[in-house]
């Protein structure tokens, strides 16, 4: 499949920049013409990706985190969320619905919105290389919509 | 984060405005646990209508918030929560735990 456009950011794994991380990934995804529940599907899974990086890649140290953000010709979306962490050691088993290691400030349903809010999710990990997350997510061409 | 707080019979009522994520979601935790602890109330009624995004970290926050009300015997509602945090506690299956009011 063709790519039509895209955008790539790299920031420090600061909580605060969690905000500007989603909001400029609904911003990019804007162009497609996405409905709000839509775009709050991005959002959220943006959110959830980055959180991921800043709470479990980085736990004591600030690092690089890597969003890249790709529109192919058929109205999909793809997110990358790419950090130089820690790794997840048993991948299969952070996937699981409210498994956490994050204590009670967290929940365990990252891995699960991504999942259910998005098409596709496909996670590679290797401890103590890093974590790469990618989702994509088709958006529905409107009738009468502006292209 | 901007937070709301009135107390009155007994009941606590929270009201956070803007993004609620991790970020935002600890000092949050511990503004409410704060007034619990001062009010003791029986009720804590989350009011979310000044919410405009919410992700899993919202749920972290209604689970402590039902937890230390539990303590106390005490209730939690959830209420006014938008489309998009809806979406969130939906999936999050909270709805067992604490009283969703639309």
């Amino acid at each position: 499949m063709k790519e039509k456009n895209y955008i790539k950011f790299e920031f420090p794994s600061r909580s605060a920049n969690e905000g500007f991380a989603r909001t400029a990934a609904a911003c990019f995804a804007a162009q497609l013409d996405p409905t709000l529940d839509e775009l709050g599907d991005i959002r959220t899974a943006v959110s959830e990706a980055v959180t991921n990086c800043i709470v479990h890649a980085y736990p004591d140290t600030f690092g690089k985190i890597v969003l890249k953000m790709r529109i192919f010709e058929d109205n999909t979306l793809e997110i990358s969320v790419r950090d130089w962490g820690c790794g997840i050691p048993d991948v299969e088993k952070a996937r699981t619905p409210l498994y956490t290691t994050g204590g009670d400030e967290r929940t365990g349903m990252g891995f699960t919105i991504m999942e259910s809010f998005m098409d596709s999710l496909s996670v590679t990990s290797v401890p103590g290389r890093g974590t790469s997350v990618r989702m994509r997510r088709k958006i529905k061409q409107r009738v009468g919509a502006a292209r | 984060m901007d937070i709301g707080f009135e107390y009155s019979a007994r009941t606590l009522t929270v009201a956070p405005e803007g993004e609620l994520d991790h970020h935002a979601a600890k000092p949050l935790m511990n503004a409410i646990g704060d007034r619990i602890d001062t009010y003791l109330p029986s009720q804590c009624v989350l009011d979310l209508k000044g919410l405009t995004f919410m992700d899993s970290s919202g749920i972290a926050v209604i689970l402590k918030t039902y937890k230390r009300m539990k303590e106390l015997g005490g209730q939690t509602w959830v209420e006014n929560a938008g489309r998009q945090p809806m979406k969130v506690i939906s999936m999050s299956g909270i709805e067992r735990l604490v009283k969703i009011v639309y």
